[in-house]
């Protein structure tokens, strides 16, 4: 007999996927309830082990890819991922994507005026330690327009993925700065209800920044928990 | 102000739409090809070749099953192919087994080269298309097995969260007593059951919203 713990289900701080002020979830937002589903063993299970082979080893340090030093205010972030009973998240992925400095992205159908970075591409990968802890270098990303309303523009943000430890932790999410004040009027960030839209926003901390070198930030990624009592996957059991 | 550090409001983080530019960023050459090495999955054509930091699919030993190729057309409400979408895939093996350390019997098993995961970014058209094998049965909560599926997780801009499901197989053995499937109101079943195209290829649209919306999973 083989005991599985399964996941917690998503808290009151998730976004629901229509959001009216976020316009383009009009036509990508299901319309009808998600289906609540028993959970197996393919829910509880992910790829924690294997990911090396397929995405690469770590890219800490964004500043480092090409000839030169990118543009623009050299920050360093680090932080813990955890689930939401505090236990961390060892040797899990987290793969990092962004903006340059003016807030330009390298991808072809960014057609925004501010310009490229020869230096920078914005793409990176680090991976947790046995504490969950993890540290990165970057610049801090620019902010920028887009089409979603008049006069429309996203806070300044890093993208994050991470993998946690199994299909049912897997996370997408966004990390934001504490000193910008397109947070308050962005409908992405705002698709959050408060208090909780504020688990996306990093802090300044002098004790990560590096005399001389950057700015530290902190920010803790927090997954999804186990839920308190395991279920048997040989005996019949209704999990709804 | 709280913010993240502030423990009156910790808690789970929440997630955010992955946006139209995570092509440099997340899927590498390869990542939707399970059984060998080529370029399936990533858009190279969307960023400069001087910014591609991502992995190359490298060789793995054999993979063991039946190669299947899976693919389908993403659309929104409106009927419009999605080409921004972002489909990752997670099965178990020709043997029913994760290869993940995390299941219990991965211990005793035989590896082979399957990785079990891969993503892949939908085309200018819309198609996602990943090479695979033909997942075994994996054991069920009931004390039986569960039909041959593979999850599915499907992102996006204008998708604040990844959305769950699974790809059934038509005619697949065990399908009438499924339960994940069975949990499906029997009118949506066929949302979430690929049907053989030519050969090994089989295909499952992917619909976000509407009429004939794809069955997405509170997991
Ligand atoms: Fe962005």
């Amino acid at each position: 007999m083989t005991r599985l713990v399964g996941f917690k289900h998503e808290d009151a701080g998730a976004p629901p996927s229509y959001s009216e002020g976020y316009q383009s979830t009009r036509l990508r937002a299901p319309s009808k309830p998600l289906i609540r589903t028993p959970t197996t063993l393919t829910e509880v299970t992910g790829p924690t082990d294997g990911w090396e082979g397929l995405m690469g080893g770590a890219m800490a340090d964004l500043t480092t890819q090409h000839a030169g030093m990118p543009q623009g205010q050299r920050i360093i972030v680090s932080g813990r991922v955890l689930d939401e009973d505090g236990r961390p998240a060892p040797n899990t992925v987290m793969e990092i994507w962004q903006a340059n400095a003016a807030g330009r992205y390298i991808h072809i159908d960014d057609s925004w005026d501010a310009p490229h970075d020869p230096n920078f591409t914005g793409a990176g990968r680090v991976i947790t330690d046995a504490q969950g802890r993890y540290r990165y270098v970057t610049i801090r990303p620019g902010c920028y327009p887009w089409g979603n309303h008049y006069n429309a523009w996203r806070p300044g943000h890093i993208h994050l993925s991470l993998m946690g430890p199994s299909f049912a932790s897997r996370l997408v999410t966004q990390m934001y700065f504490p000193d910008d004040p397109l947070i308050e009027i962005d409908p992405i960030a705002n698709a959050v209800p408060m208090p909780y839209r504020q688990r996306m926003v990093s802090r300044f901390d002098i004790e990560t920044t590096e005399p001389n070198y950057g700015l530290g930030y902190l920010f803790d990624v927090v997954l999804r928990g186990r839920e308190a009592t395991p279920f048997e996957d040989d005996h019949d059991k209704d999990h709804h | 102000m709280v913010d993240n550090q502030s423990p009156e409001i910790f808690g789970q983080t929440p997630s955010q739409t992955v946006g139209p530019y995570f092509h440099y960023g997340l899927p590498w050459k390869g990542c939707a090809d399970l059984v060998g090495v080529s370029e399936m999955g990533a858009r190279t054509d969307l960023f400069p070749a001087e910014n591609y930091k991502l992995n190359v699919s490298t060789a793995r030993e054999a993979v063991i099953g039946d190669v299947i190729e899976i693919f389908g057309l993403v659309t929104d409400g409106a009927g419009t192919p999605v080409p921004d979408c972002l489909i990752e895939i997670w099965q178990a093996d020709a043997a029913g087994i994760y290869n993940t350390t995390g299941d219990p019997r991965w211990a005793k098993s035989n590896h082979d080269g399957f990785p079990g995961y891969g993503r892949c970014a939908t085309s200018a058209e819309g198609f996602y298309r990943f090479r695979t094998i033909m997942p075994g049965r994996v054991p069920s909560p009931d004390g039986g097995l569960q039909a041959a599926h593979i999850a599915i997780s499907v992102f996006g801009r204008g998708m604040l969260k990844r959305l769950a499901t699974r790809m059934y197989f038509d005619g697949g053995e065990g399908n009438d007593q499924d339960i994940v499937l069975n949990a499906v109101p029997a009118e949506r079943r066929d949302t979430i059951i690929a049907r053989r195209d030519e050969g090994d290829s089989w295909r499952m649209d992917i619909v976000l919203r509407g009429d004939n919306e794809t069955a997405f999973f509170d997991i």
